[in-house]
């Protein structure tokens, strides 16, 4: 688990992750300069820290990718009534795991980065919505907010000002869709999970008990601290136009090193990281398929290529290797970079059953309030785990198709989309495989049992 | 329903840090699952009244959550990922073997009440899959062999001393290592 | 609540047609104003909107303007270029604006609700023939309108409790529920109950009331009128009559002075059930579970089916005549009854005045509820102050009477409904003078009267109630009444000529109209049966203003306050 600073990754904020002599205790992270970006802050106007974190470009890192600046400015403050600031920290996209080593491993860095974000944007209170699987993480963080309590650092009179903003860690309960903000603002209200119509319920018009609020990542909020003291024109200089800042890439499935890794956006390729940084493949395994952005983003089959013209003009030619790691990146390529969870599939891998798999993940997690996500993930399931069992017919292919598309852009919330688009993606660019196992419905001998 | 005194006095500090009563039902679900393993219907009712709402608005908590139980699991629950990352690394090969070794099947308790299995999904810890969770611990990189292994620990009540299965929260960097470390960096200078 | 603000139109563009709908209101109703339906489920006009069900899905496009000039952009034939919204958005939640495109008939909308028409089958139960909601099931309709017309799911369904008891009135069949929420909305909105909910997720969530508590508040009925499907359903009405055979009337609750309006279902003659019909200013789409159960003192073992003289059954005909024998020359007392219709009550006054009887009334009152069962337990309590059967607010009880009685002032008198007994006047006293009882079900008094004339409930006669908030409200015959029973205004009309020299009075409701909008200084001005039948009519009630009214302030109803309100 402890690994080395691999060539090309700039660890901002992943920086002492894998120190062995770096504890999560509030003196360490004092020791190395903690909460001087929450002192300087304070002495700063808030409208002033909104403009640096819009200046730097920071987009959300939770997976859609919206600009956090931005979406501090949809924010309603004439409204009188209280603002609220929410972490997202309900880390359940498959093939994402950062969030849970800046819980359990700095979780200090969170807590200045939601400090600094809810003086800007003067919020009442501060929560962190935390899956309940992370039990350790729960404790770790409150814990660290009693210690920064005591110095100050969050609670009554932070740091001696007028500015009060109490942070409360709350433990969800084993649902993906309290990842999707609504989702998350409802359980946080104590009712059941099913996300909000939008319009009228924007978050920051009219989000938890009706009030502005704005939902975050916890690599957003972080990202945050960073770039208060680097500078937010300096920020947005790293990486990319567009694509500032640093991405953290939780790599997983059929590679020698999987794990997380910082680089800057855009620093290197889908092939580098696959080959140079995660050692490549295993022992006599070639590429199938990798999923670029956790599993509601669309696959990549990989002897794909990929053209086009990019935003700024300039025209492009890829394969799969060849796609850069930011977010316009994949975008370009027909897919996103959502949450960061690459997932690599090898040729022992059989694509009905990696789809089946996926099929059940979302009919289980599906809330049930709207129509088409409720029967129609069930139903593409039911659909996949019958092909699995022996029972395909030719017409699946084209029938899972349908109801993907049925699906689509018809929800109340992009769960929708992230049920429809894997399906959507695994037949159009492996049809041919959903075709076959009319004929072959065995498992290869090679292939693992995934459904 | 006898709760200690402790909890109940957990639950009314929780309450007042939220600005609203009903939104403390998650944390206050889990304190008192914690004691008594689950929430059947007189914990519901007992809940609705605390937090004034009706007890179907806790009900309709309790079955909506996977996390939350109306009848409780084994005493030792062990919990294995089935979503695509650690599918591909063989976690349907561990479930079973953990199935076969600790003699329960998924989604089910033990006649004994001792074990309890539940192949779930995500944990988010996919670069070390396929991964298995015993009570609050995240054990990384538990194939089907390894599983064997860990059930026999199990079973002996020798898993958490055990030098060959390190969770991932035993693992974290304590303060007494950090504190030794500093005091041999400033003792070499 | 869809009512359309201070009267401002909207111009919108709907499906190539420029419109002006009401401002306010959303796109569901704006279509349905002008003749298109967009079908949906989930969406109720009185209820919060939910928007789970995404049938209503549309397409809505708005002009586009320039960034930064604020210019309209223009096609090339110079028509100016839409911004279609690239996902469908839901009619139901989205608010008319000014300019805004609406395609509600295109291919992509076809598409949507094709889609969500099979989404919905797919785990729905095959049950329409043993289903008490086919011939009025929504799934049945918009799959005839707007489904794939074949299946293509070839998995097994979900199975989930079939025939549940949810409350004594209400059986729920989980399997054939499309979770579209309206009953939990109503439940947390109308009566305040909030005892349903949805447990489990996904396609397995089911609907279900905590164990041990029960669906069992007075308005639990209103949610089987709202189920779009047959999985609430009566279970007074369940299996009963085929809802295609049925005959709707439209007729007013008759329970209390909150005047709900109501559809009347019947088949030859017999009822079958009372459901409630939308009003906006009164009733909103809902009426009391009670109030339903009256369409079955109609054919109850206590109804009045022949005339008697003196205990021995004859011809209603024989009983008007000994009757009016019996009451001519005499002090007469009249008691009327507030759940008369306003056309009997200004009948009954006119015996009062011409014959110079006393006029004694009743009212009955009992709890309020706040919402649709007011205090005032009689449908046309204000009727009777219309008319001027009585002048003062009624107590509930005519030891007036009995006073009376005793003064030798009253030496014969004519009971309309009322049980004397129940209405603390004393037995003893009745026993000594002729009793004439007009009603419809034995009791006490009927039991002593010397005559006994029956007559017509309210579902076999037509009439006006005049309702808390003074709306005057039409009912219509639903049911022809018994053999040889007479309409109340036939005899009382007869009794009127019979008592009075040169009488001429009319049984005909339109000439009862005229006259009562005749009388001077009438709130009934100008108003007309057949103007009532198609719409209540507000009356001035500011006459009335001082009277000590028990109502307290309920669904659209001011209480006027002149009561000292406990608690």
């Amino acid at each position: 688990m402890i690994k080395k600073n691999t060539p090309k990754e700039r660890r901002i904020i992943l920086k002492h992750a894998d120190d062995p002599k770096y504890s999560n205790r509030i003196d360490c992270y004092l020791r190395e300069g903690g909460y001087a970006m929450l002192k300087k802050s304070f002495k700063m106007k808030p409208e002033e820290i909104g403009e640096e974190v819009l200046q730097s470009g920071v987009r959300g890192r939770g997976g859609a990718g919206f600009p956090a600046g931005m979406k501090w400015k949809f924010l309603d403050r004439k409204s009188g009534k209280p603002i609220y600031l929410i972490c997202n920290a309900d880390e359940s996209e498959p093939g994402t795991f950062k969030d849970r080593q800046i819980i359990h491993k700095d979780p200090h860095q969170l807590i200045e980065g939601m400090m600094i974000a809810a003086f800007a944007i003067q919020a009442k209170q501060a929560f962190i919505y935390i899956r309940a699987e992370f039990f350790e993480g729960a404790k770790i963080l409150e814990r660290a907010i009693e210690e920064a309590k005591k110095k100050g650092f969050c609670g009554d009179k932070i740091l001696g000002s007028n500015y009060s903003c109490d942070l409360v860690v709350h433990r969800g309960a084993g649902a993906y869709i309290c990842g999707e903000e609504t989702g998350l603002i409802e359980s946080l209200e104590g009712k059941r999970p099913n996300p909000r119509i939008k319009p009228p319920y924007f978050p920051a018009v009219l989000g938890l008990y009706q009030c502005p609020t704005i939902v975050n990542n916890v690599e957003t909020l972080c990202n945050v601290k960073h770039v208060m003291e680097i500078g937010g024109k300096a920020f947005s200089e790293i990486g990319k136009p567009n694509n500032t800042g640093t991405r953290i890439w939780c790599v997983s499935g059929h590679v020698k090193k999987p794990g997380y890794y910082e680089f800057e956006c855009g620093a290197l390729t889908l092939g580098e990281m696959i080959y140079d940084v995660c050692g490549g493949l295993l022992p006599g395994r070639s590429l199938q398929a990798v999923i670029p952005g956790g599993s509601s983003s669309k696959i990549l089959r990989a002897d794909e290529r990929f053209s086009g013209k990019l935003k700024d003009g300039t025209e492009f030619d890829w394969g799969v290797e060849d796609i850069p790691l930011d977010f316009d990146g994949p975008m370009a390529a027909g897919t996103m970079s959502g949450s960061g969870g690459i997932i690599v599939m090898d040729d022992s891998v059989d694509m009905v059953e990696a789809m089946a798999n996926i099929n059940a993940f979302y009919a289980h997690e599906s809330c049930g309030q709207c129509t088409p996500c409720r029967e129609g993930s069930l139903w593409m399931r039911k659909i996949t785990k019958r092909m699995c069992d022996g029972g395909a017919r030719e017409e699946d292919a084209d029938l899972l198709l349908s109801v993907a598309n049925q699906i689509e852009g018809r929800t109340i919330c992009a769960f929708g989309e992230a049920a429809a688009w894997p399906t959507q993606s695994f037949i159009a660019k492996f049809r041919d495989h959903f075709e076959d196992k009319a004929k072959n419905p065995e498992r290869k001998k090679s292939s693992l049992q995934l459904i | 329903m006898n709760l200690s005194e402790d909890t109940i006095e957990q639950i009314d500090q929780i309450i007042p840090k939220y600005p609203e009563k009903r939104s403390a039902a998650l944390m206050i679900i889990h304190l008192i699952q914690d004691e008594i393993g689950a929430i059947d219907l007189e914990a519901c009712e007992w809940i609705a009244e605390k937090l004034e709402v009706q007890p179907i608005n806790i009900q309709e908590l309790i079955t909506f959550y996977p996390m939350l139980r109306e009848k409780p699991w084994g005493k030792k629950h062990l919990r294995v990922c089935r979503t695509l990352p650690c599918a591909l690394r063989g976690s349907y090969a561990t479930c079973q073997s953990l199935e076969k070794k600790l003699g329960v099947k998924e989604g089910h308790v033990r006649d004994d009440g001792e074990y309890s299995l539940e192949f779930m999904e995500c944990l988010a810890d996919c670069g070390e899959g396929p991964v298995v969770m015993v009570d609050e611990q995240t054990y990384e990189n538990v194939d089907a062999e390894k599983a064997g292994l860990l059930a026999d620990l199990l079973l002996k009540g020798k898993l958490d001393d055990s030098k060959k299965f390190i969770s991932y929260e035993q693992a974290l960097v304590s303060e007494s290592k950090t504190k030794a470390s500093v005091k041999s960096k400033s003792s070499k200078k | 609540m869809i009512s359309p603000k201070n009267g401002k139109v909207v111009p919108i563009v709907l499906d190539g047609k420029d419109v002006e709908v009401p401002e306010g209101i959303n796109l569901v109703e704006a279509a349905a104003l002008h003749g298109k339906e967009i079908p949906h489920y989930c969406y109720h006009p009185q209820l919060s909107v939910a928007g789970n069900c995404r049938m209503c899905l549309i397409e809505m496009g708005t002009p586009m303007r320039d960034r930064a000039t604020g210019e309209s952009i223009l096609e090339d034939d110079g028509s100016p270029k839409i911004g279609w919204v690239p996902k469908p958005v839901i009619g139901c939640a989205t608010n008319v604006s000014p300019g805004m495109h609406v395609k509600t008939e295109s291919q992509k909308v076809l598409d949507c609700r094709e889609g969500i028409m099979e989404f919905l089958l797919v785990n729905h139960p095959l049950d329409c023939p043993i289903c008490d909601q086919a011939g009025e099931c929504r799934l049945q309709e918009f799959a005839t309108d707007y489904g794939r017309g074949y299946s293509r799911y070839v998995e097994r369904k979900n199975v989930k409790p079939k025939r549940t008891r949810l409350g004594p009135r209400v059986t729920l069949d989980d399997e054939r529920c499309i979770l579209c929420s309206r009953c939990i909305r109503f439940c947390q909105e109308v009566p305040k109950d909030d005892v349903l909910g949805f447990v489990d997720r996904g396609s397995f969530s089911t609907l279900t009331c905590f164990p041990g508590r029960e669906l069992n508040n007075n308005y639990s009925l209103n949610t089987v009128d709202i189920c779009p499907v047959g999985a609430l359903t009566s279970s007074d009405f369940r299996f009963k009559m085929r809802v295609w055979f049925l005959k709707e009337s439209t007729s007013i609750c008759q329970e209390s002075s909150a005047g709900c309006n109501t559809t009347v279902s019947s088949r030859e003659g017999e009822i079958f059930r009372i459901t409630p019909r939308r009003n906006d200013h009164v009733n909103d789409s809902w009426m009391t579970d009670s109030g339903r159960e009256l369409y079955k003192s109609v054919r109850s073992s206590e109804r009045i089916s022949s005339a008697r003289i003196e205990e021995e059954s004859t011809t209603s005909d024989a009983a008007l005549l000994k009757a009016i024998q019996v009451l001519k020359g005499k002090s007469l007392g009249v008691i009327g009854s507030c759940k008369s219709s306003l056309e009997e009550q200004h009948l009954l006054a006119q015996i009062a005045k011409k014959t110079k009887a006393k006029q004694f009334l009743r009212g009955h009152f009992g709890e309020d509820d706040g919402i649709l069962l007011s205090a005032d337990r009689t449908p046309n309590l204000r009727g009777a102050l219309i008319t001027g059967l009585t002048k003062t607010y009624p107590k509930d009880h005519l030891s007036a009477l009995s006073l009376a009685i005793e003064k030798k002032q009253v030496d014969a008198i004519i009971v309309v409904g009322e049980d004397l007994l129940d209405s603390k006047v004393d037995q003893a006293l009745l026993s000594n003078i002729p009793v004439v009882f007009i009603g419809t079900h034995e009791n006490s008094t009927s039991r002593i009267a010397q005559v006994v004339i029956p007559s017509l409930t309210v579902f076999e006669k037509s009439g006006t109630f005049v309702n808390r908030a003074f709306f005057a409200q039409a009912f219509k015959q639903v049911v022809p009444g018994p053999a040889g029973v007479l309409p109340d205004l036939n005899i009382l009309a007869r009794i009127l000529n019979g008592l009075v020299e040169d009488s001429e009075q009319s049984a005909d409701i339109n000439q009862i109209w005229e006259e009562m909008s005749r009388v001077r200084n009438s709130v009934l001005k100008e108003v007309s049966f057949s103007q009532l039948k198609k719409a209540p009519v507000l009356l001035n009630g500011s006459k009335w203003a001082e009277l000590p009214f028990v109502e307290k302030d309920a669904l659209h109803y001011q209480s006027s306050g002149k009561i000292k309100v406990k608690g």
